[in-house]
Order: structure tokens, then sequence, then C-alpha cells
């Protein structure tokens, strides 16, 4: 990789994980800034906790280097890593008090100040009052924390997260979210998390290295992830998008590029049109599409064929004259909800469209999005 | 709600939850009555025997004879002591052979487990006088593992630790050792697998991602949690290894003779039998002091 890496970065270069019959990670070359949190997010099976596991020493890579810094960590075992990880499972010794849990990595190290930095990130994590307790008399959300203390309190170059909120329950998890995102910026550690929840992903995240089958799709920040996916994967696994079939038109303007689906000329940002691509998916996010004429080019008419009302907002299942069904959500601002049967327009803003390469399966991604996040 | 809807499913919900009740007790009975029959029963008879005199010919009348437990004492502490030794070294070598093996089946022998398993207790097959007998005949002056034992001067090092009485393996300390050991193995085995099998492995990787060097996890993790394993292999091990008189007659000498052989040839041949049951009593009383106190020793009740 060409990028200049940075003092604490981490860095993998062409990280390869083979197994007998299958390969679980392809060449992968990422970097991860110091002091950033990191999410690496897909579907199971698509390789990002073999990822992990390689960064924490646990899985030998069959090929690649693995830096921090300056250092090649590649050789090393996963005890003598400056990198901790909060397992899936917690992973809490039973035998062990809180604070002894919390005290291991210090006194393998032999920390002196091993029980005072314990009780400062317990009280970090404000579990301070169930220090003497065994980790099994404490409820799920307890224990995840006590994991994240253990790893914490070591402050390692990098803190590996393995699905840690994926066993507590939604109300939890939206809690535990906000206080991960705000413990990792108060001790300003690297923090990589591995979730297949795009939501979760897209809430904590700065950067998300989106995987699929064993490799990397797209790598960004949440927003331009959303926006301007590049491929038909991340279109429909992080949120929905209505995929449009269509061919490039000759010509345009700097800024815009007409596109003809289904026998209408239709408007796309040329900033979001792949270069040299004349078939294309036009993709338009369901809440960027409007009921009601928009005042531009992108409109198309079809009939409501489903409506469900969810509080904030009203999704709209509506059927085009070839078939196809859009789906439109609606803020509930106020504005005339349509019903059902009635013939509607649907509209939206050239900047809106992004446009993907016509010979990716359209459903690919589609299928694997859980919403329980 | 749920109480009103059995309510109304008529006049059967009562009933069965009184029933319920019986069912834990009448479970418990014949367990009980096989208790009372073949352990309470025999412990009283043999403790009242044990405080009898007379003899076969005459019959034995009770007198409440307490002196007899100091004669008893006094004759035989060397076999007890001796029984305790041998005991307790065969389960420290039990331990020593049976926890790695423990930890290689549960955790790693993964679809050869069940075979495995099936190989630790195939012994079992075999009557326990058969398989000890065989030793007489792996130990034996002129089959290969005395000689070689000799080549390699192990038999010099037995005999300079006093394990031997001279350059033969059978008819000595060791051979007993050798054969409790073996013997008793798979009972150590057995509860140290179960033990480790539950170990989550995950702990393990836990661990080492916390710093811990291969050593130090067995050390903090590994063997803690293994420990309700540890104990409960010891003591069935050490439990039957210290009563134990099939070994030491097959295997040892005069001067090797356990306090199981004692009593057995104080009951079946000098028909001795309130020293005998007395011999049992003291036997008995010093295995579980010893036990209660290792138990509470180890904390387990804390760890199970």
């Amino acid at each position: 990789m060409s990028k200049q890496q940075g003092k604490g970065d981490l860095g993998l270069v062409a990280l390869t994980k083979s197994f007998a019959t299958f390969t679980a990670v392809h060449p992968l070359d990422l970097v991860v800034p110091q002091g950033s949190f990191f999410a690496l997010l897909g579907p199971s099976g698509c390789g990002k906790t073999t990822t992990l596991r390689m960064i924490a020493g646990l899985e030998e890579p069959t090929s690649g280097r693995i830096r921090i810094g300056d250092s090649d960590i590649t050789d090393t075992k996963a005890y003598q890593r400056n990198v901790n990880t909060v397992f899936q499972s917690y992973a809490l010794f039973p035998h062990m008090s809180v604070l002894d849990n919390v005290m291991f990595g210090l006194r393998r190290r032999g920390d002196k100040d091993a029980k005072a930095k314990a009780k400062e990130v317990l009280e970090l994590v404000q579990l301070e009052q169930v220090a003497s307790k065994k980790p099994t008399q404490l409820s799920g959300g307890m224990q995840q924390r006590v994991a994240l203390a253990r790893a914490l309190v070591n402050r390692p170059d990098v803190l590996l997260l393995d699905e840690p909120l994926g066993a507590l329950d939604l109300k939890l998890r939206r809690q535990m979210q906000i206080e991960l995102k705000r413990i990792q910026q108060e001790v300003g550690l690297t923090f990589i998390h591995v979730t297949h929840d795009q939501e979760e992903a897209m809430t904590m995240a700065d950067s998300i290295a989106v995987m699929n089958a064993g490799r990397l799709e797209q790598l960004g920040d949440p927003a331009t992830l959303y926006e301007q996916p590049r491929s038909t994967f991340v279109a429909n696994f992080l949120g929905q998008s209505n995929l449009l079939r269509a061919t490039v038109n000759p010509g345009g303007t700097d800024h815009v590029v007409t596109v003809r689906a289904h026998d209408t000329d239709l408007e796309v940002s040329r900033e979001h049109l792949p270069e040299g691509v004349r078939d294309v998916w036009l993709g338009v996010r369901p809440e960027k599409l409007r009921l009601g004429e928009g005042g531009g080019p992108n409109q198309l008419r079809g009939i409501v064929r489903d409506v469900s009302f969810s509080g904030v907002a009203t999704q709209y299942s509506v059927q085009m004259p070839w078939g196809q069904e859009l789906i439109v959500v609606q803020q509930n601002d106020g504005t005339a909800r349509a019903v059902l049967g009635e013939t509607v327009t649907v509209s939206w803003a050239a900047q809106h469209g992004f446009a993907l390469d016509a010979s990716q399966d359209a459903e690919a991604g589609a299928e694997l999005v859980d919403d329980h996040g | 709600m749920a109480e009103a809807a059995v309510l109304s499913t008529g006049s059967s919900a009562p009933p069965t939850r009184r029933r319920r009740n019986w069912v834990p007790y009448a479970l418990l009975l014949p367990g009980l009555l096989w208790l009372v029959v073949f352990f309470v029963l025999p412990m009283v008879t043999l403790a009242s025997q044990s405080l009898q005199e007379g003899n076969v010919d005459d019959g034995y009348t009770f007198t409440g004879n307490v002196g007899i437990y100091v004669d008893a004492l006094k004759q035989y502490w060397p076999q007890f002591v001796r029984s305790f030794l041998y005991a307790g070294t065969a389960t420290v070598l039990a331990l020593l052979l049976g926890y790695p093996l423990a930890y290689f089946i549960a955790q790693k022998a993964g679809r050869y487990k069940n075979l495995v398993l099936v190989l630790v207790i195939a012994p079992f097959f075999t009557s326990f006088l058969i398989r000890t007998l065989a030793w007489r005949t792996i130990l034996s002056d002129d089959w290969f593992v005395t000689t070689w034992a000799q080549k390699l001067h192990i038999t010099d090092l037995l005999q300079a630790v006093g394990l031997t009485a001279n350059d033969s393996l059978l008819s000595s300390k060791f051979a007993v050792i050798m054969g409790l050991t073996y013997n008793f193995l798979p009972f150590m085995i057995l509860p140290l697998y179960t033990s480790l099998e539950r170990l989550d492995p995950r702990l393990i990787e836990a661990a080492g991602d916390l710093y811990a060097s291969p050593w130090q996890t067995f050390r903090k993790v590994t063997w803690p949690l293994s420990l309700p394993g540890v104990v409960a292999g010891t003591l069935l091990t050490f439990i039957p290894a210290a009563g134990d008189f099939i070994n030491a007659r097959l295997l040892g000498n005069t001067q090797t003779t356990m306090i199981g052989s004692v009593i057995d040839s104080q009951f079946l041949r000098v028909l001795d039998y309130p020293l005998a049951a007395a011999l049992s009593f003291i036997l008995l009383i010093v295995i579980v002091t010893m036990v209660s106190v290792y138990v509470r020793r180890a904390g387990t009740e804390e760890l199970l």
C-alpha cells in the first residue's frame, strides 16, 4: 500500500487466510488510522472475524503482513502483541472477581499500579460497585462492560471488538453503542469493531470497511458509503436501494448525465457515475424519493400497492408500468399521504441518484441484511 | 392468568400438584433402601463387631472393648502409614499421567474423542485381578521391561532411592505403586476429562490475548477451572488405593504389606473379627478426616 502510515496506525498488507477448502480472506490491504473508530462490516462468513482474529494473533495468516506503526507483528504470538480483544462471548474468567478479571492483563505484565488502574477503568464503565462480584452474578450488559474494561485497562495499540453487542437486547444495544463511542473518544484508542449490523457500524464508526466473501467491497466514512455506494452489494447491505436498469445517453453536461431507463430519460450527477460504463443500475434511496412532481426531469408514475405506517415515516411500495416496485419512504411531516391503489408520481433530484455497473447482481447483499439493529 | 387456565381445565389440577410432591421421595426410595441394607446395616454390624470379644468357635459377646483400637494402631501403624504413602504417590503419578491425557482428549482429540475415551475405559473389560496379574508378567525378571531397565540402569536408580531391594522390578515398593497407579488411572482421567471438557477454549484464547504466556494461562485459567475434576479424580484414586489389598499382595513383598491386606488376612485367615473390624474403622475414619480437610482446603464448593 502506497499510503503513508502514521506512528500508531494499524496496517494490513495483502493479508490472506485460506483454510483447507476455502479462502476466508482474499489479499486484504487496509490502513486503520491511530485513534479512529473503525468498523469491519459484512454478513456472516465474509471474513471479518477471521481478519480480526489475525490481528489479535489468534489465527495465523496464510500470507501477508500486519504492522502497527513501524513494527511488524505478523510473527508474534497473541500474548506478545499490544492488542486486546473484547470477545463476542465476553470470555470472562468465571473463577475470578470482576476486579481480578480487569487486572489480569496488567498483572501479567507486572504492573505495580494494577489495582488502581483497574478501579479507574471500572469507574469509566460505571461498574466500580460490583468489583468484588463474580462475572456470573452480573447481567449481560454488565458482563459486556467488564469485558470492555478488561481490554481497555491495558491501553492497547488496537482494541478489537468482535460483535460485542450481539448478545444484548435492542434497548441495551442502543445504550451501549452510545457508551462505546463515548469511551472511545475519552480514551482515544484505536477501536476496530467487527459487526454484521450496518446500523450499528454507521452509528459508531468514523470509517467503515464493508467486506463481502473475503474481499473488501468499499472503504469510507458512513455518509459516503451510504450516499455513494460503489457496488450493488454496498447499496443493498447498507440500507435499502431502488435499482433501475438504465443505459447512459451520450453527451450530457459537466455535472449531469442523462440515462434512459424503461423509455424515460433520467438525470444523474456525473460524479456519481462510474467512468466508461454504458449499462448501469440507477440507484435511489427510498427516503430520497418524493411522492408528487419535484419539478425536475426525474419523474416516474406508478400505482401504490402497499402502504405501511411506522410513526416517523410511511413506507410505500409503488408499482411501475414494467412491474418493478419502488420503495418510497416519506417522512411523516404533514404532507399528504397516498392511499392504496392511487396513481402517483415519484420524483427525485439528480444529485440523489447513483449509478452502478450493470454487470453486478441487483440483489447482491439484499437478502443478508438483518434488521434487528 | 396461568392459574385460572389450569383451574378451568377441571378438578384434575390440584391432585397432580400433590402427587408431584411425592415423586422425589419415591425416586429416592430404591437408593435409600439399597444403602440401608448394604451400607448402614453392615456398618452398624461392623462397629459392634469391633467391640466384641471371643473367638469363632465359642462365639462373640459384646463387651465394649475400646482398647482394641489402641492395640490395632500400636501393632499396625506402619501398614497404615505405608498405605497412605503408596496411595498418595500413586495418586500424584496418576494425576501427572492423567492430566495431559485428559486435556488432550477433552480439548484436542476432536472426532477421535470417543475412541480415546473407550481406550481409557477398555482395561475395565477385564477383571481387576487379571490386570494386576498381567503386571507380574510385565515386571517379571526375564521379560524385556526388566532387562531393558537393567541395561538403562533404571533398576540401579530405583534401588538407590529404595523403591526396589535388588535388580528385579517385581516384588517391590516400585511394583506396588506402579500397580496402584495403573489400576486407578481411569478413575483419575474420567473426572478430569469431564471438567476439562467443560472448559471454554475461548477463555484460553482470552488469557493469551491478555498477555498470559502458555504456562501462565495454564496456571491462572486452566488449572483453577479444572480443580473440581482434580479433586474428584484424586479422591476416586486415593480412597480405593489406600484400602487396596490386591496390588500389595501380587506385586509386593512382606515389606510392602498395605493395611488392606492386613484387614483381609485378619478377616479371612486369622479370623480375628474384632481386630479386623477395628482396623477397618480406623481406615475409614482416617480417610474421611483427610478427605474433608482436603476438600475444604481445595475450596471446590466455590468452583462448582
